[in-house]
């Protein structure tokens, strides 16, 4: 069960402010509202893996999907992200929907295994950067450390072209896969070079199940 | 920055740093938010923190005599234990204030209720 409906959900989530000035670079594009939305309301709804759980939110940006899942009554979200101007905004967002149960950390999401976060986590959720700025296979160490921080699930959006190579990866890490949704991903014209209005991608949203690794 | 997250944080990503754990915590301003109380997930957070770091946290937010120095035995008979473990654990939040690695001496800021962990190219 999950405490508010998927309507209602989306509508708080549209009064999420987004970036102001999105960096190409660290590929901020924003969860959609709609898209935030139907993961985590399907993450508590189908799997109980938000109510009463701490919950960590990679490369939190804005705190589109923190903030979901704190609606959702995650216990505690805690985001990390790299970028200053996204976790001020990330803040706010929090102060401003009076959610006492987020924190945000300034930090690099790469050199969080190894550290007292591995297997800290019930739940990781990630709508990370899919490397297609110069960072090749970004989404794939996201990933990667999301399965070590994380004891029960974690949850990630991937370009549909790579999912056999998630398939194979997820089965070399032992992690019971699968693909929820095939989702399309609507990037609106944030960056100059996008020449279209908006742009649609084709995405998956996954889910890893790690609780017997 | 809860002080439930303070303690899991770190300075072991600096080059050299061996444990970097606890770091020293310096709170200059804080706000108390009241969130519900769930015993069930503090039962659970309790085998994944480090109740010296925890009492190193009460000390500093002033909270010390409603912890004790040692984790007691049976703490989930204790509901008023509980309960203060709550109200430091996830209703303080950390506005202002500095960590510390305890092995370098490294400074990370908290400005605006957010710790900066991040680290310069050289240092890792």
């Amino acid at each position: 069960m999950a405490r508010l409906k998927l309507k209602k959900l989306e509508e708080y989530l549209q009064c999420v402010d987004g970036f102001e000035q999105p960096k190409i670079l660290l590929e901020q594009y924003p969860t959609p509202p709609h898209i935030a939305a139907c993961m985590t309301h399907h993450m508590q709804a189908q799997h109980d893996d938000i109510e009463g759980k701490l919950l960590a939110d990679l490369g939190c940006g804005c705190g589109m999907l923190s903030i979901a899942a704190t609606l959702l009554g995650a216990q505690l979200s805690v985001g990390f992200e790299l970028d200053d101007a996204a976790v001020d905004i990330y803040r706010q967002n929090m102060l401003d929907m009076e959610l006492p149960n987020a924190d945000c950390v300034r930090a690099n999401v790469l050199q969080l295994p190894g550290s007292k976060w591995d297997n800290a986590f019930d739940t990781v959720v990630m709508n990370p950067p899919f490397g297609t700025k110069h960072n090749a296979g970004m989404d794939m160490r996201f990933l990667d450390v999301g399965m070590r921080l994380a004891t029960g699930a974690v949850y990630s959006l991937h370009k549909t072209s790579t999912r056999t190579y998630i398939q194979k990866k997820s089965k070399e890490w032992g992690a019971r896969s699968s693909v929820i949704a095939e989702l399309r991903y609507n990037i609106e014209a944030s960056y100059k070079f996008h020449k279209q209005k908006s742009k649609d991608i084709e995405v998956d949203f996954w889910r890893f199940d790690v609780s017997e690794l | 920055m809860k002080l439930s997250t303070y303690n899991f944080l770190t300075s072991m990503a600096i080059k050299g740093v061996k444990v970097g754990y606890p770091l020293k915590l310096t709170i200059n301003k804080k706000d108390v938010i009241e969130s519900e109380f769930n015993p069930v997930f503090i039962e659970r957070l309790l085998p994944k923190l480090d109740w010296s770091a925890v009492y190193g946290a009460a000390q500093v937010a002033e909270l010390a005599e409603d912890i004790p120095a040692a984790q007691p035995e049976n703490i989930a008979e204790d509901e008023q234990l509980l309960q203060r473990l709550h109200h430091l654990l996830f209703e303080i939040d950390v506005l202002e204030g500095q960590l510390e690695c305890p092995e370098t001496g490294r400074i990370f800021p908290i400005a605006d209720g957010i710790p900066n962990m991040l680290l310069n190219e050289d240092e890792v």
